[in-house]
């Protein structure tokens, strides 16, 4: 059963008018086409309607929905079941928020690693919601330095309400995980890549983000907190999320505009949500092209480029 | 990321009101109760001699304690925020910044200085809490950049002394990838194998434990100051429990390791006078 935000309801109405009209078809035996290709075109221009004229909290409500694609999914279908997930930081345990492994793009070896959330109630706890420990991290800088080692791109899928802020994520240094990612990312031989596809919040995102490329999808939001905890922090109050979204211009065509990330990945026009297949083969297409181009450049070049690329950020008198 | 306020017992005066407060004045330890007058708190490096409780004190004091005869170059001293989002929550960030720069007499939260410590060369980034928390922003980052650049330039080590609640709110975006760019920075230096000291001091928290202060070639600290990803009330809203005692604080980062000491700020000179002449010696 799919989920329907509160602002997708007239397309649910829609696509429940269309199968009730194809329904009476059936029993009746009455010639209902041209009804149904007429809710079509009602549906195709609603949706549009609806979807080119998103305020940037609907985005971030989109880049959690339900129904929204998770990281493993996107692997699976870009390797074509060619996936193998290496498990484990070789220290403390396998972080079950975050994944990783090699898996073939078209016969070509590229690493994989993302944050997972979890499809269900059961699977929401066992992947932590996403939010990685240290040795989450620290797993995704093994299979980074792995790829390095074999010369092989590396691929990182971002979707993460933040790093886990618990009691052993502090003891075990969650603060000096995500640091010492960052450090080592910039300086990584191989191209990298880093897609946000759901939520890029914060130093739990950037943990994993520093790459050649670092894109995001549409639907999609990145930035330094996320719209909640910003409105409790600076409004004092959980009620101000949809200011807070709009102030802190996390969204992918304004992240683009103020060259904080490098290009933005269309989605369907339903969202990723409704035409995943479609999602799956767009960005399976751009890391493919993108991987081709990386490879053209010599790794000291990329990674001066690489570092350029953030220093450039920023604006002060 | 949390860019939070830890409530810190007692602590309302800024460096420059400090300053500004005539000798003879008293000053009471927030911990031990212990009275002082201003001048002897001074001259014991702003530490309660009684209990050793360490005032928060900003980048002023700290280069005097540090740089010879305090004798130093400060750089970049003017740079200031821009506000590239346009951001206004219940005030308008460049209200803000104008606020704190009347406030604290700082034009931001970082100021870089070098010059000669024990007679060896440093350049030193020190954040200034008093200024909107010592919050990262475009600025901090830009400075620690050309800090670094400076250090590369004279061939001297580098240190960067931290006091701060994390990623600056209100640069969002602009405040996440300074993170970034000084940890690329910082591999630059590293390149030209000069030594980074990561001098965490009461409060180091959110971003800023997540990049550059975690990143030292040693990482040390004041006694007792809270360091941490998560701040202590996000973590405790996990959990849903209380916070073991000393959680948070530098002997628990240090028994966990992620420090390589802990000094007392009268030995704070001595001390990394010592550091650069075995890096360097
Ligand atoms: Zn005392």
């Amino acid at each position: 059963m799919s989920t329907y935000l509160d602002f997708e309801e007239p397309i649910k109405e829609l696509e429940e008018q269309i199968a009730q009209t194809k329904q009476i078809g059936l029993t009746t035996e009455v010639d209902m086409t041209e009804q149904v290709k007429k809710l079509q075109e009602k549906l195709d221009l609603k949706t549009k309607e609806i979807f080119s004229n998103l305020t940037p909290w609907q985005r971030v409500q989109l880049s959690r929905h339900p129904d929204r694609p998770y990281t493993l999914a996107y692997i699976n279908a870009i390797s074509d079941g060619t996936f193998q997930e290496l498990h484990g930081d070789r220290s403390v345990k396998d972080d079950k928020a975050m994944i990783g492994g090699f898996g073939l793009l078209d016969g070509k070896s590229v690493m994989f690693i993302g944050q997972q959330k979890g499809i269900n109630t059961k699977m929401r706890q066992y992947r932590n919601f996403g939010m990685a420990n240290p040795e989450g991290y620290r797993k995704a800088l093994r299979l980074m330095k792995l790829a390095e080692k074999f010369d092989k791109p590396i691929v990182t899928i971002i979707d993460t309400p933040g790093a886990f802020p618990g009691l052993e994520a502090e003891e075990r240094g969650q603060g000096e995980a995500i640091a010492r990612n960052i450090y080592e990312m910039m300086r990584l031989k191989v191209p990298v890549i880093c897609i946000v596809i759901g939520e890029g919040a914060s130093g739990g995102a950037l943990g994993i983000g520093v790459g050649d490329k670092v894109v995001m999808l549409e639907n999609t939001w990145y930035s330094v907190i996320s719209p909640e905890s910003c409105s409790s922090i600076l409004w004092r109050s959980w009620d101000f999320k949809e200011k807070a979204a709009e102030a802190l211009k996390l969204t992918s065509t304004d992240m683009k505009g103020l060259n904080l990330v490098d290009e933005v990945i269309q989605e369907p026009i339903n969202g990723a949500h409704r035409s995943q297949e479609d999602m799956f083969e767009i960005t399976k297409q751009y890391i493919k092209k993108t991987i081709t181009e990386l490879e053209k450049i010599k790794p000291d070049i990329r990674i001066n480029d690489r570092i350029d690329k953030f220093c450039k950020m920023g604006v002060w008198k | 990321m949390s860019w939070f306020k830890r409530n810190k017992e007692g602590i309302t005066t800024t460096t420059s009101e400090k300053k500004e407060t005539p000798e003879g004045l008293w000053h009471k330890c927030p911990n031990c109760k212990t009275v002082f007058t201003q001048a002897d708190f001074i001259k014991t490096n702003y530490v309660c001699d009684r209990c050793s409780y360490h005032e928060r004190i900003g980048s002023e004091e700290y280069f005097q304690i540090l740089f010879d005869k305090g004798d130093y170059t400060e750089i970049d001293a003017n740079l200031t925020s821009g506000d590239p989002l346009n951001f206004e929550d219940t005030k308008k960030y460049t209200d803000r910044i104008a606020a704190s720069q009347k406030s604290t007499g700082l034009k931001d939260a970082v100021r870089t200085g070098y010059g000669k410590v024990d007679g060896l060369d440093l350049v030193i980034c020190c954040m200034d809490f008093a200024f909107v928390g010592g919050s990262l922003g475009s600025v901090m980052g830009e400075k620690m950049a050309r800090g670094i650049d400076k250090a590369i330039e004279l061939k001297a080590a580098f240190m960067i002394i931290s006091k701060s609640g994390g990623a600056r709110m209100m640069e969002a975006g602009y405040s996440l990838m300074q993170m970034a760019k000084v940890s690329g920075k910082l591999g630059q230096l590293s390149e030209h194998k000069l030594p980074y000291i990561s001098f965490l001091t009461d409060p180091t928290t959110g971003g800023v434990t997540a990049s550059f202060a975690m990143l030292g070639d040693i990482n040390i600290a004041e006694p007792k100051a809270l360091i941490g990803f998560a701040g202590p009330r996000v973590v405790k809203e996990t959990i849903g429990r209380d916070l073991p005692e000393g959680f948070q604080t530098s002997e628990f980062v240090l028994e966990h390791g992620f420090l390589d000491y802990i000094v007392e700020r009268s030995e704070l000179k001595k001390t990394i006078a010592l550091s650069l002449r075995l890096f360097k010696n």
